[in-house]
């Protein structure tokens, strides 16, 4: 028998995620993707001094009322509690809303750290860093911020920069179907950053809105094979 | 009578480039009102960099699914043979020049067509999410932008003075104002809003306009 990978709450699938862990939050930014069962539950565990890997900062509860009617919870909470000491990301702040972000605060305040790094860079890091991968060239950011203090080289007569991997110590990611060893497929554009950062951890926590029985996925269809998933939760929609 | 195009001129106006068959990726802002004025009998795939190719218009209420979204938050609509894929597939399609056109907004844009679009004043955290990525990888940038600065001040510029997206990535300028194509030899005012002359564009703009042999209104 395989080891059961399913926990009955977002709160025991988090239980161990310690001070100063380096966690990756799946999604994109906005509702769509982000496994905000799981946030709220590693707010309420209270882990501190967290190294964050995520694709934006959150907006927090107030502002995201702009994008959903009633709002919802993001990664803001994080950093209303002060439990994040580090955020690598593409958009800490979204430019497109009032400076009052938690995240935005904060920096502002200059209690956490920030890593600004191109979507697709972010991507690849952590494509990398799933795969075993050293690092990788990349042309974007040539000339920009972003290739201040890395390595540049020239391939077949083009610039390039070097980007190095990304891993952390957990991830958490949403799916739309999990069966009961952790094949995942997802819903529309909530996939997102899912499938990699599931990818690129020692341990993956994803909530689902569904959980099937073994046989319950189509194998044709599974984006992320069950070997890189350790504990499943179901919240229901 | 003089007057400035309103945004969604200016996006009507960038939209007739697209050819029939294109993959368009549309940025944060003024670029997304584009999905609206596709030109009548042609076929565009909008590309969106959270992971969707495809996608139809932007959502009624009641059409409205918080996951299916373009990059801008704004809930579209899901179109005929419309796909779906992760963040790092969708940035090889970026980055690797699979993206025939993409439209983006801007800060200042530089006589040889360097891009500043993201780094905000007073706002160091905003990130440049996907636009480095896009600014290099997609096969043509069109900008789209207000000609000025609220204060009246050139956005047109001889060198940026905001932190720079990519270089020499911009291929057509529109704005409020002006068609302005950046070649090796300079920036060619190709069109100007219609009562407006060379002249007085040339007046609001840093850099220096080299008018179009056939200089004309802007064609809509």
């Amino acid at each position: 028998m395989p080891v059961n990978k399913i926990f009955k709450s977002c709160e025991e699938a988090v239980a161990d995620i310690f001070d100063g862990a380096t966690i990756m939050v799946g999604g994109f930014g906005s509702y769509g993707g982000l496994p905000i069962n799981l946030i709220v539950a590693l707010a309420g565990r209270g882990a501190k001094e967290l190294t964050v890997i995520a694709n934006m900062g959150g907006v927090g509860f107030e502002l995201t009322k702009r994008i959903k009617p009633g709002g919802y919870q993001d990664m803001g909470i994080l950093f209303e509690r002060g439990q994040v000491k580090k955020l690598i990301a593409s958009v800490p702040a979204l430019g497109g809303m009032p400076p009052t972000s938690p995240f935005e605060k904060l920096f502002n305040e200059g209690k956490v750290e920030v890593e600004i790094v191109p979507q697709g860079t972010l991507a690849e890091r952590i494509r990398c860093g799933a795969g075993g991968i050293g690092g990788f060239y990349t042309p974007v950011g040539l000339g920009t911020v972003v290739e201040k203090g890395k390595e540049k080289k020239v391939i077949n007569g083009k610039e390039y920069i070097l980007e190095l991997p990304l891993t952390a110590d957990f991830a958490l990611v949403k799916a739309h179907k999990s069966d009961a060893l952790g094949n995942l497929v997802f819903r529309r554009t909530a996939r997102c950053f899912n499938p990699v950062m599931a990818m690129a951890a020692k341990i993956t926590i994803v909530e689902v809105d569904h959980l099937m029985p073994i046989d319950g996925l189509d194998p044709e269809v599974i984006v992320t094979p069950h070997v890189y998933i350790k504990r499943i939760v179901e919240v229901r929609q | 009578m003089k007057s400035r195009l309103d945004e969604q001129t200016i996006a009507l106006r960038a939209a007739r480039e697209f050819a029939d068959g294109a993959v368009v990726n549309l940025g944060y802002g003024l670029p997304c009102l584009c999905a609206d004025f596709v030109p009548e009998g042609k076929t565009v795939f909008f590309q969106s960099e959270n992971g969707v190719l495809g996608y139809g218009g932007l959502a009624s209420d009641a059409e409205k699914d918080y996951e299916m979204i373009n990059a801008a938050d704004q809930p579209v609509t899901p179109a005929p043979g419309m796909c779906f894929f992760d963040s790092a597939a969708s940035f090889d399609m970026i980055r690797g020049g699979h993206i025939d056109v993409v439209v983006l907004g801007a800060y200042q844009v530089s006589e040889k067509g360097d891009l500043a679009n993201w780094g905000r004043p007073g706002r160091p955290a905003t990130g440049m999410g996907g636009g480095m990525d896009l600014a290099a990888g997609a096969a043509r940038v069109i900008v789209t932008m207000l000609h000025t600065t609220r204060e009246g001040g050139p956005r047109i510029v001889k060198d940026l003075t905001f932190p720079l997206t990519a270089r020499r990535c911009v291929s057509l300028i529109v704005t409020d104002l002006a068609v302005i194509e950046v070649t090796a030899t300079g920036l060619i005012l190709k069109e100007v809003a219609p009562g407006w002359t060379f002249r007085e564009i040339q007046n609001l703009t840093e850099a220096r306009l080299i008018p179009a042999a056939d200089l004309k209104d802007i064609e809509l």
